[in-house]
């Protein structure tokens, strides 16, 4: 069961093989034994969980209920959920209960879906190795001396180490991507604006997208179907026909036109992923999709442009968390401006203070000019680059992240280092186009390798197809990290 | 030496929408502290601002009045700075494309007319209040009016004296009344006023300025201004300096104090809020604001005075649209000579009522139509202006309409001439010790004359008449 598709637990419970309560408690029980080691999650509420799951089996006697009814689903701790705290993975909010539920949970609670508990994260999302949170550190199932990348490294190991059959991730820059390339599991991040970002603590609003992370692509269907549509709560949001995302699960590749950028092919990819994301479209050659040679000329300039606009977007939005009304309140203080400054210097880590910092600097009188519109320019740029390649082909394939999950620590002294983990993955966020990684192979150590999948607005139904269909080939997606096995 | 005042003018005025720019949280004065705060407004972790249709129709009705563009497209931008009134730490504001650009008020000034451009006008929503007393040393933070939706008015340097400005504010008082956008309470802080003041020797370029805040009564904002002019001429003939400052009034002491100078001014890093789409607003949407609009001030003052009017009795009726409704209602199908008498009824007795009992016009105890046909019995002589003031008060107590008042009480003015000749000759028969005095040459007796015969009519002859009559027996 553990290892189990969404399709084979709902099916299971359908036909009353096990219950909802049943089910909640097998991977309770997982978390139980298996959290101490891998720090996944942030707060697990067992008797909350088990009451959701109660109320899910008695939902499925007398009503007709919907795939993910009575399924545990574990959400990324940005998510606010009432009645269960909300840290975003900070001291700054380590005691902080919303008392509202974001559109995301909602949805999920509309569904019957069981809340399973809240996942650890990089800091207010600000990371790409999970090592940022006040509640320590994410440790990566394959080899827990390694980072299972970020910032949803708790959903992404959640996932991988089968403590949950499926979770909610968040994705700035490549937030669940990443996480899901080096802990061997799929995860998507829909176009800008099909999922609602009410009630997601903002990280930088004009790149933040909610997303599904699964075991395969089918099961990120399901739950993509659960969480994308209009909510007038968010201007952003987009008003659009429902659609079905696993309508295309069943489509041959034939015709599919794969682009591949010669600039995710260059110098600085590990050779073991290159090989691997080779390997991979050779498969979905042989499945009978084409490649073609795409250009993606101003990739390089994505990474300055991202870290000016999101840390830009991050310095307005994280203003808010000033110890008055809610959260970290310094125990001493002279005067306002020093409950503001000690509350914000107690509350914050070092890496957000990093990114406030730098944030607040590019606005600044005199700055603006030189770094904010400059890098909107490069924005517009980087959003070309793509509508000129998906002139010529369908989807565009490429290495998720340049390479496999580092050691604890590898990074932290050496930021830059660290933000080139999402060279390939924040241009999506940029252009605000639908990306996916999914698992397709090991390094030489054993390390999981993604393969990362863009695709133009909106078709993260045909995304979600090939990648099924390779999934159905392969087997990469069905393997179970070897410290935690089931 | 001969200074020039230049002033430009800041006006927040609180919109008329039932809910937050932002929020759904009502915007009602006088709520228990933090009642009317929804998660939005306190900015809880994770909500989203989603602007206010009524919000945006407010800010398009004041373009189209004062002659303004409305921007197809302005985009909202946050403007960054900490304060514990102010929750998400900015303020969201518009700032390089604000919705409405240009346009001008007419205003009446003792030179005349005079125009005042103005720059733009922008929506944005109000911070919270901090209360410093009564907590004991610590503040308390009342979010109800954080979020509340502001258009703030800007205006050109076109101001050029005290005077000029508080005619300024007032006929933009009268305006955003006028229009529906704001109720204009200016103890509730609807309607607040800032001066940005500077003075120079003609056609020397724009002096150093002040920007004073917390003008909410015209009467602070003359004095202000006052205070402040000749505060930075004295400092300027001194020979002195003036740095660039915002300074606060206080009415108590009749001056204005420095607030913060320019070093301390925040750098409010603005950029445009990603939470909010730019602003568009389509050519129909505009239309269909543009028909839902009452009749502007202008035109109405050019109906005014079109009846005949002058300027000055014109604009007692421009107070209010209500008020100027009220008049050319009246005037309507009125005798051209009536209008002038009829306008000062409107301006006198009737609003004296109104405002004794704090009434609307709409809510006018004595229609127009009533006002008409009473004024029209004093036209054609039935009425003296005494009785009229009495059949007045008898409409205003629900006696009905004139006529059936005049009857009721028999109030008829005696114009029959040789009904009041018959009277004379009594009067005179029985008085002639008077009429001796008044053929020596005492004029005093000829009003002791007119005294008894308006006694022997019980008030009902037409004084006029009888002063003819009288003399013309006299001199006989």
């Amino acid at each position: 069961m553990l290892n189990s598709s969404l399709s084979e637990l709902s099916a299971a419970l359908a036909g009353g093989k096990l219950s909802s309560v049943e089910l909640t408690q097998m991977f309770l029980a997982r978390i139980a034994r298996l959290n101490g080691a891998l720090n996944a999650f942030i707060t697990v509420d067992e008797e909350r969980s088990l009451e959701c799951a109660r109320r899910a089996d008695a939902a499925r006697l007398h009503d007709a209920v919907g795939p993910l009814n009575g399924i545990p689903i574990a959400h990324k701790d940005i998510f606010c959920t009432s009645g269960v705290r909300t840290t975003c993975g900070s001291r700054m909010l380590a005691n902080f209960t919303s008392p509202y539920d974001a559109h995301v949970v909602e949805r999920f609670a509309a569904a019957g879906a069981v809340l399973l508990g809240k996942t650890n994260m990089d800091e207010f999302a600000m990371g790409s190795s999970s090592e940022t949170s006040w509640f320590g550190p994410v440790r990566n199932p394959w080899d827990t001396t390694r980072v299972p990348g970020g910032s949803s490294g708790g959903s992404a190991v959640a996932v991988a180490a089968r403590l949950a059959p499926a979770a909610t991730g968040t994705d700035t820059g490549g937030s669940i991507r990443q996480p899901a390339a080096m802990s061997g599991i799929s995860g998507l991040k829909p176009t800008y604006g099909v999922v609602s970002r009410y009630g997601m603590v903002a990280f930088a609003s004009s790149l933040d997208q909610a997303g599904p992370m699964a075991k395969s692509a089918a099961d990120l269907a399901l739950l993509l179907n659960v969480m994308a549509g209009f909510d007038e709560r968010d201007s952003t949001s987009l008003e659009r026909e429902p659609e079905d995302y696993a309508r295309d699960l069943d489509k041959p590749l034939a015709g599919l036109r794969i682009g591949l950028p010669r600039e995710y092919f260059s110098e600085g990819v590990d050779t073991d992923v290159a090989a691997r994301v080779c390997e991979a479209i050779r498969e979905f050659e042989t499945l009978g999709a084409s490649t073609v040679e795409v250009n993606l000329p101003n990739t390089r300039l994505s990474l300055p442009s991202y870290y000016v606009l999101a840390l830009a977007e991050a310095s307005s939005n994280l203003s808010r968390f000033d110890g008055v009304r809610y959260g970290h309140r310094a125990a001493q203080y002279r005067d306002l401006l020093d409950m503001y400054c000690r509350s914000r210097a107690e509350g914050f880590g070092a890496e957000v203070k990093r990114r406030i910092l730098i944030g607040t600097y590019v606005l600044s009188a005199g700055y603006y000019d030189a770094y904010y519109l400059q890098a909107q320019k490069l924005r517009r740029l980087v959003a070309r680059d793509f509508a000129a390649a998906f002139g010529g082909c369908d989807l565009i394939m490429g290495p998720t992240a340049p390479g496999t999950a580092f050691p604890h620590g590898a990074n932290t002294d050496d930021p830059v280092q660290m933000y080139l983990n999402d060279i390939f993955t924040i241009a999506v966020n940029l252009a605000g186009l639908p990306g996916m990684s999914i698992p397709c192979g090991f390094d030489s150590r054993g390390l999981p390798v993604g393969l990362q999948i863009i695709g133009n607005y909106f078709s993260e139904a045909r995304m979600l197809g090939a990648a099924h269909r390779y999934q159905l080939a392969t087997d990469w997606h069905a393997r179970v990290p070897t410290e935690t096995p089931l | 030496m001969n200074w020039e005042i230049v002033i430009g003018i800041e006006t927040h005025a609180q919109l008329a929408a039932a809910s937050k720019i932002f929020s759904g949280a009502s915007t009602a004065y006088g709520a228990a502290p933090n009642t009317q705060a929804s998660a939005v407004d306190i900015a809880l972790p994770g909500v989203l601002p989603v602007l206010n249709k009524r919000a945006v129709e407010c800010a398009i009705k004041f373009g189209l009045a004062v002659g303004a563009t409305i921007n197809r497209r302005s985009v909202f931008a946050r403007k960054n700075y900490f304060y514990p009134d102010l929750p998400k730490g900015y303020q969201i504001s518009q700032y390089e494309l604000p919705i409405v650009k240009g346009g001008s008020l007419t205003i009446l000034t003792k030179q005349g007319e005079k125009t005042v451009r103005l720059t733009r006008a922008h929506l944005e929503e109000d911070a919270g209040k901090s209360l410093h007393e009564d907590f004991h040393g610590m503040s308390g933070i009342d979010l109800n009016r954080a979020g509340t939706p502001l258009l703030e008015i800007v205006t050109e340097p076109d101001v050029h004296s005290a005077e000029e400005a508080v005619a300024y504010a007032k006929a933009l008082h009268a305006l955003v009344r006028w229009i529906d956008i704001c109720d204009g309470n200016m103890q509730e802080g609807s309607f607040r006023c800032d001066a940005n003041v500077s003075v120079r020797k003609p056609n020397a370029p724009l002096g150093t300025r002040a920007e004073i805040k917390n003008l909410n009564s015209f009467r602070f904002m003359e004095q202000a201004i006052q205070y402040e002019v000749k505060r930075q001429i004295e400092i300027l003939e001194d020979g002195g300096k003036l740095v660039q400052e915002t300074r606060l009034y206080d009415p108590d002491r009749d001056e204005t104090r420095s607030m913060r100078s320019k070093e301390d001014a925040h750098d409010y890093r603005y950029f445009p809020d990603p939470d909010l789409l730019p602003l568009e607003v389509s050519e129909a949407w505009i239309e269909q604001v543009k028909g839902s609009m009452p009749e502007l001030p202008q035109a109405r003052y050019g109906k005014l005075i079109a009846y005949g009017l002058l300027p000055d009795q014109a604009n007692q009726h421009m107070s209010s649209r209500e008020s100027s409704t009220f008049a050319l209602s009246a005037f309507t199908g009125a005798s051209r000579n009536d209008i002038p008498s009829l306008s000062n009824w409107i301006t006198g007795p009737l609003s004296a009522k109104l405002n004794e009992e704090s009434l609307e016009f709409a809510q006018s105890r004595v229609t127009s139509e009533q006002l008409r046909r009473l004024v029209a019995r004093i036209d054609d002589g039935t009425l003296s202006r005494k009785m009229a003031k009495e059949v007045f008060d008898a409409m205003w107590s629900g006696e009905g309409d004139a006529d059936a008042i005049i009857e009721k009480r028999g109030l008829k003015q005696l114009s029959d001439s040789t009904a009041v000749e018959k009277i004379v000759d009594e009067v005179l028969a029985a008085n002639a010790k008077q009429v001796e005095d008044y053929r020596a040459g005492k004029a005093k007796a000829f009003n002791a004359l007119i005294g008894q015969v308006m006694k022997a009519t019980k008030g009902k002859a037409n004084p006029q008449q009888v002063n003819e009559i009288l003399r013309r027996k006299l001199s006989g």
